[in-house]
């Protein structure tokens, strides 16, 4: 009974593989336990090896970790796929749409839609872009939409990711290493390629440039190598032939920015930034950062460079701003949305508060300026104890808090210790928006190891899996 | 090109030949150790390869034995010997992280691999039946890496930042270890004669791993004071020689000043130094002082890395 609680995106009710997944059946049919183990640590070697490692903060030892990769894909059907990618669509088309308007007119806020101190007193809303307009009028560039699957067509965003999502060279890695792995599966599978993520993210940039800058010079801006996301940075910046540069490795003069080189300095035209806000100019923002660049807003704000995800683009993602997303969409779209949104409760309101703490047992519980899935309490899962631990932390400061229903997260076939067996899932599909919009058919699929656990964080013993949208 | 990146890619290859050399160094006081019919004093024996490494003091600082079990401890695995094999290892892959945009994956995945395989040591395992695999096993993971970086890295101006660093380190590598032992080359030596400096200058040769290309390059092949010492110093079909070293070192740098387009300072020096190495004879040196001669020669390199470094922006 119980296990027919979750949608299994393999089996079918009869317990017969469903369409996108039969091959597969049919093939781990012919495989022991034993070579699927053989696999899985093949796999962790590439891994090792290639380096692919991401920093765990709070341990003293060994501050670089691997990121566990499950050998089974997980499949999403060309049909799937379309409907996913339209909703997507519209939904970062939307966002971008919000964003200007409310460094601009505030439209959607004298029309009612969005309250205003919702916006205007966020952390995340930067009064320093009022009335800057970035080129092609996009804010956030690159987006890492969190999807979760309930049903056969029921999918809910369960965040949109406007800041600095992570976890692109994870989807293109683990495809490598499923190539590597598992080279006939690809022959029995016509998986679309998702191994050209770094052209459309030049391209994105690119289109972005300054204006009148025709061949503008790329970077990404890293914390340093000691930051969570190192390994991504330098990916990031290899694959796209851009350079790859620390905040002290820019200065700004004359209204531009400039890259201390060799011999000559050389002018930069867009930024991909992979720091915060407030991190970027202890000139504008954070007076004691190290890692940003002084100046850098100003000569933003001048259109000499462009800076991507622009500042102030976290008001998009604000856990807070989530619940008016369809509103948003049909404000600036005029059409229903197409993916769902989960049902947001936000503890800032007496009735939503009360319903929380009397249903505390059923529901999830984030912090709003949380991530990580760190400092959230899952009601199901959770003993006496931590609920009532809980229930001190969200009376204390409801304003900080926001609820969701528990969401029944589908399972995908998963190498575990006892064979493949079912474990929950999400996916993160990566979005790039510029002079147009460009999605990746794949993603990154999390997966929880632990039987049972709803919780797909890495830094909560979560792991990926190459995921698989098969064309027609 | 960032100076910060120059700046790596330079200490990313200098590192990986310094775990070389301190290898081979210990390799080479390991079979000392191995010979007690020669090793009459193994302390001073011990106390003279911690010279040649340049960590003598640091060692001092931390020990006050010269045991071999000390002095390998400190030259291999020892994190607080900025030079020990373990640290030159840390540093060469911290730099290639760094720059990981400017070298290719092979150079990366070369020196990754051996950092994990490194890690995976445990020091009070290391019998002394397992070193010599071990040492042996250091040695091919650099080579693996320069072959890596030979093959695959484009020949632009990382590539010269690159090589610098690997042969300043080299020539200063070779110029110790000349320097340490500079008494028994002395001619005056010659005379004395006698299997124990036979076993000395072969054990040089040793050190920087010349003891058969020595017999190949002098029909004599018999070990002379005066032979060894031109064949480290001067010989330019030496790899590890000074004068190979810096035949590569302004080879390097006529490149980045056509590259660049503007001839610095470092330049410079790197041919007033390749100009002492071509013109002057063994003989001239061996008057002049062959101690002199090479104290002058490691203040010179030293000095032309760090005008490279301020030449190039190097962060």
């Amino acid at each position: 009974m119980e296990e027919r609680q979750f949608f299994d995106e393999m089996l079918d009710e009869s317990g017969g593989a469903r369409a996108p997944y039969r091959d597969l059946a049919k093939w781990l049919e012919g495989k022991n336990p034993a070579e699927l183990k053989k696999k899985s640590r093949e796999a962790e070697v590439i891994f090792r090896r290639l380096g692919i490692t991401f920093a765990v903060y709070g341990t003293s030892e060994a501050t670089e970790r691997l990121i566990p990769f499950d050998i089974m894909p997980r499949i999403i059907s060309a049909s799937e796929w379309r409907r996913l990618s339209a909703g997507i669509d519209q939904r970062v088309k939307a966002l971008n749409a919000f964003l200007h308007d409310i460094y601009h007119r505030q439209e959607i806020i004298r029309a009612g839609r969005v309250p205003a101190d919702l916006v205007i007193q966020n952390e995340a809303f930067l009064p320093e872009m009022i009335g800057f307009t970035p080129p092609a009028k996009v804010y956030a560039h690159i987006i890492g939409t969190d999807i979760v699957r309930v049903g056969a067509n029921e999918f809910y965003v369960l965040e949109d990711n406007t800041r600095t999502p992570s976890g692109v060279s994870y989807m293109l890695e683990n495809r490598e290493t499923m190539m590597r792995l598992f080279p006939e599966l690809f022959r029995t599978h016509r998986v679309a390629p998702v191994e050209h993520y770094p052209d459309l993210l030049k391209e994105t940039l690119k289109s972005v440039a300054p204006d009148g800058v025709d061949d503008p010079t790329i970077c990404v801006l890293t914390p340093g190598i000691f930051n969570s996301a190192y390994f991504e940075h330098a990916f990031l910046a290899d694959t796209m032939g851009a350079e790859l540069v620390e905040g002290r490795d820019l200065y700004v003069e004359g209204g531009k920015v400039w890259m201390r080189t060799t011999r000559t300095p050389q002018q930069v035209h867009v930024i991909y930034r992979r720091i915060d806000d407030a991190f970027l100019d202890p000139l504008t923002f954070r007076p004691e950062s190290m890692l940003g660049v002084p100046g850098l807003f100003d000569a933003y704000r001048a259109g000499n460079v462009t800076i991507c995800n622009a500042p102030g683009t976290g008001i998009a993602d604000d856990k807070a701003i989530y619940a008016y997303v369809p509103d948003i969409i049909e404000f600036y779209t005029g059409q229903k949305p197409i993916l769902n949104n989960v049902p947001t409760w936000n503890c800032a309101k007496e009735d939503d508060l009360k319903y929380v703490l009397d249903h505390l047992a059923e529901v999830v519980v984030k912090e709003v300026h949380g991530s990580g899935g760190y400092g959230m309490l899952i009601g199901p899962t959770s003993s006496k104890r931590e609920l009532a631990e809980f229930r001190k932390r969200l009376e204390a400061n409801p304003k900080n808090y926001i609820a969701q229903p528990t969401l029944s997260l589908s399972t995908c076939p998963t190498h575990s210790s006892s064979g493949v067996a079912p474990r929950h899932v999400d996916l993160r599909p990566y979005v790039l928006v510029g002079d147009k919009v460009r999605i990746t058919p794949g993603g990154l699929t999390r997966v929880a190891l632990k039987k049972g656990s709803l919780v797909v964080n890495s830094s909560q013993g979560g792991g990926t899996k190459d995921t698989w949208v098969l064309e027609d | 090109m960032l100076g910060r990146t120059a700046s790596s890619l330079f200490w990313m290859s200098r590192y990986n030949e310094r775990a070389e050399n301190m290898t081979r160094l210990l390799e080479v006081a390991y079979r000392i150790a191995m010979t007690p019919r020669y090793a009459s004093d193994a302390e001073e024996d011990w106390r003279s390869t911690l010279v040649s490494a340049g960590c003598c003091s640091g060692f001092e600082e931390k020990y006050s034995e010269f045991t071999q079990k000390n002095a390998i401890n400190f030259l291999l695995f020892d994190q607080d010997n900025p030079s020990s094999v373990r640290s030159s290892i840390e540093q060469a892959r911290h730099n290639a992280r760094s720059v990981r945009t400017a070298i290719t994956s092979e150079m990366w995945e070369s020196l990754n691999e051996t950092y994990i395989g490194f890690s995976e040591v445990r020091p009070q395992h290391m019998s002394d039946d397992k070193l010599p695999d071990f040492l042996n096993w250091v040695k091919q993971r650099a080579m693996l890496f320069r072959g890596a970086l030979l093959g695959t890295l484009m020949r632009n101006d990382g590539y010269y930042f690159s090589q610098l660093g690997a042969f300043i380190e080299r020539a200063d590598n070779t110029a110790r270890i000349l320097d340490v032992k500079y008494w028994i080359l002395l001619p005056d030596n010659e005379v004395i004669g006698g299997s124990l400096d036979t076993y000395q200058w072969s054990t040089i040769l040793r050190s920087v791993s010349a003891n058969r290309s020595y017999r190949h390059a002098y029909r004599d092949s018999s070990l002379k004071a005066f032979n060894v010492a031109e064949f480290l110093i001067l010989r330019k079909e030496m790899p590890r020689s000074l004068a190979y070293c810096y035949d590569w070192i302004e080879d390097c740098m006529a490149d980045l000043t056509e590259g660049y387009g503007e001839k610095l300072l470092s330049h410079d020096m790197a041919i007033d130094t390749h100009g002492i190495l071509t013109q002057q004879t063994m003989e001239e040196i061996f008057q002049s002082g062959l101690h002199e001669f090479l104290t002058d020669f490691i203040a010179r390199n030293n000095g032309l890395s760090h005008q490279l470094s301020a030449d190039y922006n190097f962060a």
